[in-house]
């Protein structure tokens, strides 16, 4: 393989990274308050600290119904805030908005559960001494649940992943895109080839040092 | 601080899991509340220490009324209230230190200062050395240490006790117990201790409710409870109750060092005898009895226990022991060092 082609491999990798890093990162910047909120607003006797059930119910749904949506449809029906937000609808930034969006009400689950998972009891105590709603989220919850939260993040980031390859058909850049108008478009299967063995590369790094971290995380507890 | 309950009312549907409870408890006290599982013990501390609101009646904390305070009154209110559970319920994502600063850190307490406290606490908890250990590596005492430390952070008026020693093995349930009575009195707090168990009541409660399908059956000092009990439930609670425990042997005292200290079970029809006054009138020897009691085992069979010296040499003393067998008393020779 030509050092030109290497290149294209390497410059592609650089937006696949970009892509995952930037729509994880706005991806929880969404769904981690829809997470908190879920959970707090579910049943008492599921750890809610401000049961809500109808807010509650409206949110699963949403939720629900953004999960369900085939993500290659929800880009192509976000173009258009693409195209407000960043001015085009076409190439690695424009990608971010919607794998953020696709992934936000994936993040929000994953927190909602990560945060079932904490003793009620802890929580009960934290209230008892007189905490507030926000203190008892950033304080104990989030910290007890800390090593299922690095899982989830290390399985949303392996999702995006997944999807930004797949926002390559339509234009989004990255890895994704080059397998598609190099290996499919131009007959090139060794380019194809190695673009899939990155992305693989890719998905085993953050897997290995999400299991990692969290185990880390609980042998120091 | 003096707690007073006026009908207080709380039910889940249609369990009415609290049903007209007044209560009075005096400050600088330790007050037993007893009663068996779903009794209403867990519902009625949720609602003193401020976690829930009752479906009616008053809660008064000294003069202050407290059931009906609005949400900011509420967070001020509770940390000035300390609580301890039978889970113990701490942090697991902090170590005992950290766990024992949580409640400084919420109130804006400074570094510096959160970390003398601190110190002080676990000093206090006997604990001094483990601030940095995780709270998994901690036995089930220690970890009720913590939280008895991270309850009492804020040095607050009252400390309820909800089954606190009720995960804990005998001689742990005995030093926490030791630990929290030394604390009442240090710091002259009031502390309401639930709890399903009769030895707890007797060895560090000043006064004792007992509760029965939300009610309140029997109110008074402990010794008049154990007495003279009136209700059928305090009375069941005294029947389940061991009179010869490991904790009360200790600090009795032996009636000579020249006398031998033996432990007599009786089964059965042994019981209504006189053996030991028959004894001492054909041998001489006299038994100083220390401590005894009659417990149904097995909820039919009728042990009795008494411990005793025998005083006399130790041929005598042998003699005596045979006797006893033949009567068909079980003697084991009690071990002292
Ligand atoms: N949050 C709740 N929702 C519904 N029912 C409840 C709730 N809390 C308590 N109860 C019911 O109220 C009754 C009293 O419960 P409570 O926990 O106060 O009893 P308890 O005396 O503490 O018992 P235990 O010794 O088992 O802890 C029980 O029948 C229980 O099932
Ligand atoms: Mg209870």
């Amino acid at each position: 393989m030509s050092a030109k082609i290497l290149l294209l491999i390497w410059n592609s990798t650089l937006q696949t990274l970009s892509m995952v890093f930037f729509s994880t990162l706005f991806s929880l910047v969404l769904g981690l308050p829809l997470g908190v909120l879920l959970f707090a607003t579910g049943e008492e006797e599921q750890g809610g600290i401000i049961p809500m059930p109808l807010l509650n119910s409206v949110l699963s749904r949403i939720v629900n119904v953004l999960r369900s949506f085939p993500f290659i449809i929800l880009m192509i029906l976000l173009f258009p805030l693409s195209r407000l937000l960043i001015g085009t609808s076409i190439g690695t930034t424009a990608t971010i908005v919607p794998l953020s969006i696709a992934a936000a009400p994936f993040v929000a689950r994953i927190i909602e559960t990560a945060l079932k998972e904490v003793d009620p009891g802890v929580v009960q105590a934290a209230r008892a001494m007189g905490s507030t709603n926000f203190q008892i989220v950033r304080k104990v919850l989030i910290p007890e649940a800390m090593p299922s939260l690095v899982s989830g993040v290390a399985l949303t980031i392996i999702n995006l992943i997944g999807y930004s390859a797949m926002a390559g058909a339509i234009g989004g850049g990255g890895l994704g895109d080059l397998a598609i108008r190099y290996g499919y478009q131009r007959f090139r299967g060794d380019i194809m080839l190695v673009a899939v063995i990155v992305i693989l590369v890719l998905v085993e790094i953050v897997q290995i040092a999400g299991n990692r971290l969290s185990a880390r995380l609980l042998a120091r507890r | 601080m003096q707690i007073r309950l006026k009908d207080l009312k709380k039910s889940y549907g249609s369990l009415h899991a609290v049903n007209g409870i007044s209560l009075s408890i005096p400050s600088n006290l330790i007050y037993g509340i007893i009663g068996k599982s779903g009794a209403g013990k867990s519902t009625l501390v949720r609602l003193i220490s401020l976690l829930e609101k009752p479906d009616a009646g008053e809660v008064h904390f000294d003069e202050v009324r407290v059931d009906n305070l609005t949400k900011e009154e509420l967070i001020r209110r509770r940390r000035r209230v300390g609580m301890i559970f039978q889970n113990f319920n701490l942090f697991s994502s902090r170590n005992a230190a950290q766990n024992v600063a949580y409640p400084l850190e919420i109130i804006g307490t400074p570094k510096a200062e959160i970390a003398a406290r601190v110190a002080e606490l676990l000093e206090l908890v006997g604990l001094a050395d483990r601030g940095k250990a995780p709270i998994s590596t901690l036995s089930g005492g220690q970890k009720q240490r913590v939280a008895i430390a991270r309850a009492l952070a804020c040095n607050p008026d009252i400390l309820f006790c909800d089954e606190a020693t009720s995960a804990l093995d005998p001689q742990t349930t005995h030093s926490i117990l030791s630990l929290l009575k030394e604390i009442q009195r240090k710091m002259g707090l009031t502390i309401v201790m639930i709890t399903h168990q009769m030895e707890v009541v007797r060895d560090v409660c000043d006064r004792v409710a007992v509760l029965d399908d939300g009610r309140v059956v029997e109110e008074g000092p402990v010794t008049d409870i154990f007495a003279k009990p009136k209700s059928d439930v305090t009375k069941e609670f005294l029947s389940h109750l061991v009179g010869t425990d490991a904790s009360s042997e200790e600090q009795m005292v032996q009636w000579s060092s020249k006398s031998g200290a033996y432990i007599l079970r009786f089964r059965g029809e042994t019981t209504d005898q006189p053996i030991l006054s028959q004894i001492t009138r054909e041998t001489g020897i006299d038994f100083n009895i220390r401590a005894g009691g009659v417990q149904k085992v097995g909820g039919e069979v009728e042990i009795g226990t008494l411990i005793v010296d025998i005083q006399g040499s130790e041929e005598e003393q042998e003699n005596v022991v045979a006797r006893l067998r033949e009567f068909g008393v079980h003697v084991e020779k009690e071990e002292r060092p």
